[in-house]
């Protein structure tokens, strides 16, 4: 089971890639947004994909049995989708508000805070 | 699988940790209260400063009794839930976290006391200091976990703070940095959790102390290399080491100062400290093996820091690059590895948290005085602020790395560990790279502080100031002190780190206070 999830993941990632290597700010973003999800598998497959084996110990051992599920990753993957998300909430607004401040949406003309033609330190006393 | 006749979920559990045990999260628990506090009062902003001053002095205070206790019994752990450690999050303080934590500490009083003065009541009703709480919880929770997975909750902490912290205001120009900013750290932090993830599926568990125990039993079978490496990239990304720096001098220099000079001084550190711990201590040979890959980006970032601050007119935009010279300082020691080197790397670390914050606050007070940011535009700050200048010079001098400051000991440690193993070019760089340093902040002064002040800037300033407050003398005036004192006097402070140092390279005692019992299961 686990393999095909890692063709998945790595279809993700490559999307995710290929969406932040663009200079318009919004394919960043979704490309973000791809790449929180990419690893959220990622971690949902790092606890071992099985079936039908529920996370219990029985009575009258004390370890779980051979095989059985990781409940660890969704504890791992619910932190990740509450953090990603709300970065992802704070990003949006953030992204909007750069449009509106700066009026555009290309990161290459985005040189406010790093003129191009910048002035140079004094070369003398 | 005999059926045991005793119940098992009494075994999962452990006795209540003992009253002192505390300490460990209490700097944390402290500051996300004070926050809480501050958020709850947000509409009464005169209350912000004292109630935040407060909490910060009796952070100093917590910070300081930690690291004593950690000095003499060695590191402390608590486990939340009183859940047995691999399987609860532990809190693990050792002497790495606590000095790094205490300085943290020290050094966010100082720039919360210049902030009485540097914020306005907008930029407190925009949320200042509750920002800076949760600024400083997410530092000490990231300097005093055991946990993984839990380290990287305390950097989206204190990067999701420090967003607030960095758009404080709104202006096109900040909104512009934080983009660059948020976008690039996010990047990084996800590329921590991806690591986190594949070290979780070769360990099965989360618990430093734990992978420290078991990485020996792993290294035939699984790639404890390629996840090393994508810990080091994290973390580079993090601290801002040369191929992934770029963010760092297109945004620090946006927010105000107060926050500058704590990004500054903070959060590339806490980068450079979540790098020493996973590295050394967790997959020491690892790193052995990728020690060339880091020597080489350190060696880079410190030359390219170096000639970044060599051209820059704006002060804060100089600071900015003073800053990535260091990273690429304490890179050289996790490159090198032996225990001394990396001693110096804390040494650094410590150094530069206080010298950059400082850096960074007297560049904000310089432009006050002098009525502009540029080299080009500023002149004759000697003349009106003599004893501010003397501050300035010798923070200059402790960021060049001269004697008889502060920088002069971390770097001089790197060097005969980076000559000990024969890296002359490493050497070399550190060389070089604070030799450009010190020309960069030598024009510094010669053109901001002794050049006589051309007419026409004159008449932009429209009242002359010339006495400087108490919540700016403050804070400079002790930062700069801390550092002559950690200059002159530097037994303790050496002394602390390679014990520290000692601590990452052979960590039984850090083990075997998260398992008292012995080896883990």
């Amino acid at each position: 089971m686990e393999t095909p999830f890692a063709i998945l993941i790595g279809l993700f990632f490559a999307a995710a890639i290929y969406l932040m290597l663009s200079k318009h700010t919004v394919r960043i973003l979704l490309g973000i947004v791809l790449l929180g999800n990419a690893v959220n598998l990622l971690l949902f497959t790092t606890g071992r994909l099985t079936r039908e084996v529920p996370p219990i110990i029985p009575n009258g051992m004390d370890a779980l049995p051979a095989g059985a599920a990781n409940p660890l990753p969704q504890a791992l993957i619910l932190t990740a989708i509450v953090i990603s998300f709300s970065f992802f909430a704070f990003l949006l607004v953030l992204t909007y508000r750069a449009y509106q401040e700066l009026g555009t949406d290309n990161t290459d003309e985005m040189r406010l805070a790093e003129p191009r033609d910048e002035e140079r330190p004094p070369m003398g006393y | 699988m005999a059926a045991p006749s005793t119940d098992l979920s009494a075994a999962l559990v452990l006795a209540a940790p003992a009253i002192a045990d505390w300490l460990v999260v209490l700097p944390v628990v402290l500051m996300i209260g004070v926050g809480a506090l501050l958020m709850m009062v947000r509409k009464s902003v005169r209350l912000h400063g004292t109630i935040a001053i407060s909490g910060l002095v009796l952070l100093v205070l917590l910070d300081a009794a930690l690291l004593m206790r950690v000095s003499i019994q060695g590191p402390v752990t608590m486990v939340m839930g009183r859940w047995l450690p691999p399987f609860g999050i532990a809190f693990t303080a050792d002497l790495f976290g606590s000095l790094m934590a205490l300085v943290s500490a020290v050094v966010a009083l100082a720039a919360g006391v210049f902030a009485l003065r540097d914020i306005d009541a907008a930029g407190r009703r925009y949320g200042f200091f509750p920002f800076l709480m949760l600024l400083m919880a997410g530092v000490s929770g990231a300097f005093l976990t055991g946990d993984i997975f839990n380290l990287y909750v305390w950097f989206e902490v204190l990067l999701i703070s420090s967003f607030g912290l960095l758009i404080l205001g709104s202006e096109p120009e900040q909104i512009d940095g934080a983009l660059k900013y948020a976008v690039l750290n996010l990047i990084g932090t996800t590329l921590f959790l991806i690591a986190v993830g594949y070290l979780y599926a070769i360990f099965g568990t989360l618990n430093m102390a734990d992978i420290a125990g078991k990485a020996s039993g792993f290294r035939e079978t699984a790639p404890l290399v390629t996840l090393t490496a994508l810990f080091i990239l994290a973390f580079a990304m993090k601290a801002a080491a040369f191929p992934v720096n770029f963010w760092l001098p297109a945004s620090y220099h946006t927010p105000r100062i107060v926050v500058s000079a704590l990004f500054g001084g903070l959060l590339t550190k806490v980068g450079i400290y979540a790098l020493i711990r996973v590295t050394v201590m967790l997959f020491p040979v690892e790193r052995e093996e990728l020690s060339f890959v880091v020597a080489i980006s350190a060696a880079l970032t410190m030359v390219i820091g170096a000639l970044g601050a060599l051209a820059q007119n704006d002060l804060r935009r100089l600071v900015g690059y003073v800053v990535i010279v260091g990273i690429g300082n304490m890179l050289a020691g996790v490159a090198i590895g032996t225990p001394a080197a990396v001693s110096g790397s804390i040494l650094y670390a410590l150094h530069s948290v206080v010298t950059m914050t400082a850096l960074y606050l007297m560049a904000g007070e310089a432009a006050r005085l002098g009525g502009a940011w540029t080299l080009s535009a500023l002149g004759g700050l000697y003349r009106r602020a003599p004893g501010f200048s003397a501050a300035s010079l010798a923070l200059f001098l402790a960021a060049a790395g001269l004697p008889p400051l502060s920088g002069l000991w971390p770097k001089l440690v790197l060097l005969k560990a980076s000559l000990d193993i024969g890296a002359w070019w490493l050497a070399a760089a550190i060389l070089l790279s604070a030799f450009i340093v010190t020309m960069a902040l030598a024009r510094v002064f010669l053109l901001a502080y002794w050049r006589p002040r051309s007419e026409p800037v004159l008449e932009m300033v429209p009242e002359l100031v010339t006495a400087i407050d108490w919540r700016i003398a403050w804070p400079l005036g002790c930062l700069t002190a801390l550092s002559i004192f950690f200059g002159l006097f530097p037994e303790t402070v050496l002394d602390l780190s390679q014990r520290a140092a000692a601590g990452l390279a052979e960590p039984s005692a850090y083990i075997g206070s998260v398992f008292p019992g012995g080896a883990a299961p």
